[in-house]
């Protein structure tokens, strides 16, 4: 049988009606399911104990689980640990893991794993590397129970192996945590509520979470990372859309879900839209640095780091990190993160009131400063750090300092900022970063902060009373204490000046009306969300 | 023909050969260090060196090169130092959007400019000419980018009539494969057909005031028979050298491209290993990319011959 161009017009119009009828609603039950979700960058592996990035870390929180979770209240909680005791002493801890727990190769997770997990954790970590040098023995009791026997008291076990800030102590597979710890492990399983789907994974563009049926939460309402983590969502689909722009449209279209880090400027627009929300991302924000390289002249003397914190106005800093919405930001004369326990302005004058600008050019020619060129590393392609460099150059002109800008890439200024070589030869003398704010609520996470000379961050600080004060906290047995300390060390700091914060600031997050459950944190939470 | 073809691709060799050297010695000099970026903020010089030696960076140039070209020589790229996965399979996987991309925007390139040209050839002077002209001096100075943004905020946002973003594979079906690709196609081919058509105005225009294009009017051939049967095919040979040249542009604006849309491409791929300093995957693309282009040459150079009889190897 034939068939004319009337029939032909005819299929084609009937096929065309075919694909205008409503979907099955078994489709539109499965698509509430699936989560579209923007990362804020691309996701490089799943190793979070080799790699650092945050990207990495908020993936890993998915797919591996953890001894014990921070709570929304800074607290580390019971994980995948059913109960702990402690030696009076606190010398001696025992462990014993929760039942039901499977890696995502349905293999059981045995103490074994978490001894090996927790060896290669404390290779790699700053505050696994004080744990190691406290310990004595870290040995298998049976396959649910593991025991901890330390050289000398360590207080900050249990927030040790529930800081979120990188580099995490997931537990993973013996085989796999007993590789290299300064080689990526060739595999990525976890025993967290999500797997990776590693055939979907295209790295720079999609990873994809599929919900991991064996997993079994703990009882206890989800908070941050502690308690139930409830999955609603069967798949989860990270895009990474590296364009801003396109971001935005993606949301508005409905091509994704959720976008973690929306930029200030194109919040106005999102917020005009009636199906988005756009709300702060996390109330711990982020805290801006000014680096100085201590091995060098002018800024291994501290009247001239004083010189510079004298005129420092954070208020300029933030604006140009934050642009014009004030309800982004807040002064911070503290190494400590604004509204947590530690929070204190000891010893923050300098940083506070009107600024002190023919002080500061007496303290500068006292220090013997004498035009030399001031290199500062500045990474253009980060608006975070071209900002804050923009108000540092202008302050150090206006200070008469003889500022050499290095505009350059942010891959390059993480290469040359290593490098402990003098200024003239290939080194530096500044440059900026920031610091998520939850890294900054205890002395130990806060890397900038450490001043132990050449072993420090880069910068290389040295300071005998700040890394006593450091070793104080650590072994401080309550809150109260912590506090004590956390006073001596602002005043430390604000004196020593290891680097100059220069403010505290707040970012964004916007998702879609029809996803629910969205909670504030220094990373996405996932449990509990839903999609409608 | 044949011999030449050989000749051809045998003289690829020392080419690709130069490239190679060239690719792995600016990497090597160029700043950056991925022990750096994959330690992160909080690791001490102690680690960043042990990490840098575990991947091998801390040998000599000429062990790391040899290196690399002996395993090239065996079909091996190498490992990307931040996924741990092959070279060739993070290639495999982004060459086809970057493929069809530039398929797609070569053939309405081809379709949209070409007419273009030849009408502007043909009405010299009038409206019609001045009209095309001034399309092709946008094309050509509206940034891609923005070419970009505006055909999504109106095609996507506004109107919804395709996605904003994205990259569906053919296997997924063809309309959804088409849909990603309408809108960067078009904006990739702003330029590309900007430069095309203007090279086939003027080469139109030698053709037209040639003898035999006055002879073919005399005899009483049509309008169109004139202009793309007789005139066209003698203009073809300098349109198909820009047409060649111009994929090097396309490479260029698929970076672009590919990012406003993300798309995953070998654009993007390129990108963000240049900025982790992914050296293996840099030198796997740049050495793609310099091979597709001296193939793109060759077949140009055997076009010359399908256009013009004259032209003999």
């Amino acid at each position: 049988m034939g068939m004319n161009r009337r029939d032909f017009l005819t299929l084609a119009a009937g096929a065309g009606a075919i694909a205008t009828l409503p979907a099955p609603a078994i489709a539109k039950e499965s698509e509430t399911r699936v989560l579209r979700f923007v990362p804020q960058a691309n996701l490089p592996n799943l190793d979070p104990v080799w790699g650092t990035q945050y990207v990495v870390r908020n993936a890993s929180l998915l797919v591996y689980d953890t001894l014990f979770g921070l709570s929304s209240n800074l607290e580390p909680k019971p994980q995948m640990c059913a109960s702990y005791e402690t030696s009076a002493d606190g010398r001696v801890w025992t462990f014993r893991l929760r039942d039901g727990l499977y890696f995502h190769d349905k293999e059981p997770v045995r103490s074994v794993d978490v001894v090996a997990s927790l060896k290669r954790w404390m290779a790699r970590d700053a505050m696994g590397q004080v744990l190691k040098d406290r310990l004595d023995t870290l040995e298998v009791v049976n396959d649910k129970q593991f025991r901890v026997q330390l050289q000398k008291p360590f207080p900050k076990l249990l927030l040790a192996l529930a800081k979120p800030m990188p580099n995490i102590a997931v537990v993973m597979p013996e085989r796999i945590a007993n590789s290299d710890p300064f080689k990526q492990v060739a595999e990525y399983i976890g025993s967290g509520p999500m797997r990776f789907r590693r055939d979907e994974w295209v790295p720079g563009s999609r990873a994809v979470f599929e919900r991991f049926s064996d997993y079994v939460p703990r009882e206890e309402t989800g908070d941050w990372l502690a308690g139930g983590k409830r999955m609603e969502l069967d798949r989860i689909e990270w895009q990474v859309i590296p364009d801003a722009a396109t971001a935005a449209a993606a949301l508005q279209s409905g091509e994704v879900d959720w976008w973690e880090t929306p930029i200030a400027d194109l919040v106005p627009l999102l917020r005009a839209n009636g199906k988005l929300r756009v709300e702060i991302a996390d109330n711990l924000g982020n805290v801006g640095i000014l680096r100085f390289n201590h091995l060098y002249p002018p800024f291994n003397d501290v009247r001239v780091r004083r010189a510079v914190a004298m005129v420092v106005s954070q208020d300029d800093y933030m604006h140009a990190v934050v642009g014009s919405d004030d309800a982004l930001w807040r002064p911070m004369p503290s190494i400590f993160t604004p509204g947590t326990p530690l929070y204190t302005e000891a010893g923050g004058e300098i940083l506070k009131g009107p600024r002190h600008w023919e002080e500061a050019k007496k303290l500068l020619a006292e220090a013997g400063y004498n035009g030399e060129k001031i290199v500062m590393l500045v990474a253009t392609d980060i608006g975070i750090t071209k900002g804050q460099s923009d108000v540092t150059a202008d302050l150090l002109k206006r200070l008469g300092m003889n500022v050499d800008y290095v505009a350059t890439d942010w891959g390059t200024v993480g290469a040359r900022r290593a490098k402990q070589d003098p200024p003239s030869a290939g080194g530096w003398h500044i440059f900026h970063t920031w610091l998520a704010g939850l890294d900054c609520t205890t002395p130990a996470t806060n890397i900038a902060l450490r001043a132990n000379g050449r072993k420090a961050w880069f910068g290389w600080p040295s300071s005998e009373l700040i890394q006593t004060l450091i070793g104080q906290w650590y072994d401080a047995p309550d809150l109260a204490a912590e506090r004590w300390v956390a006073a001596d060390l602002n005043k430390a700091a604000m004196d020593f000046l290891p680097y100059i914060p220069t403010g505290f600031f707040l970012a964004y997050q916007a998702w879609r009306n029809n996803v629910s459950g969205i909670v504030k944190a220094p990373f996405p939470v996932f449990w509990g969300v839903r999609k409608q | 023909m044949l011999g030449y073809v050989f000749r051809r691709i045998v003289t690829t060799i020392p080419v690709m050969a130069v490239v190679a050297l060239l690719v792995f010695s600016l990497l090597y000099i160029a700043p950056g260090d991925p022990a750096a970026v994959i330690a992160g903020d909080q690791a001490s010089p102690e680690q960043i060196a042990h990490i840098r030696a575990s991947l091998g960076l801390d040998r000599p140039f000429l062990v790391r090169f040899v290196d690399w070209v002996w395993r090239i020589l065996h079909g091996d790229l190498g490992t990307s130092i931040f996924t741990n996965l092959p070279v060739s399979h993070m290639i495999a996987q982004r060459i086809e959007p970057t493929l069809s991309l530039m398929v797609l925007t070569l053939l309405l390139s081809v379709v949209i400019a070409i007419p273009m040209g030849v009408m502007a050839a043909a009405k010299q002077g009038t409206w019609v000419d001045r009209v095309i002209m001034v399309l092709a001096v946008l094309g050509f100075s509206t940034p891609v980018f923005v070419i970009g943004y505006v055909l999504a905020y109106v095609f996507a946002l506004q109107l919804n009539w395709l996605p904003v973003q994205g990259y569906t594979p053919l296997a997924d079906g063809f309309w959804p494969f088409l849909q990603n690709l309408i809108l960067p196609a078009f904006t990739l081919g702003g330029i590309y057909i900007a430069l095309i058509a203007r090279i086939t105005r003027t080469s139109m225009l030698e053709v037209l005031s040639q003898d035999y294009v006055r002879t073919a009017r005399a005899k009483g051939l049509g309008f169109g028979t004139v202009l793309f049967v007789h005139a066209l095919k003698n203009a073809a040979v300098p349109i198909t050298t820009v047409i060649g040249l111009g994929v090097a542009l396309l490479i260029g604006g698929a970076v672009v491209t590919e990012s406003v849309f993300a798309i995953p491409g070998l654009g993007r791929l390129t990108v963000d290993a240049i900025l982790r300093r992914d050296y293996p995957v840099i030198q796997g693309v740049v050495l793609l990319f310099s091979f597709a282009y001296v193939l793109v040459n060759l077949i140009v150079d055997l076009l010359y011959t399908v256009f013009d009889p004259r032209i003999r190897y």
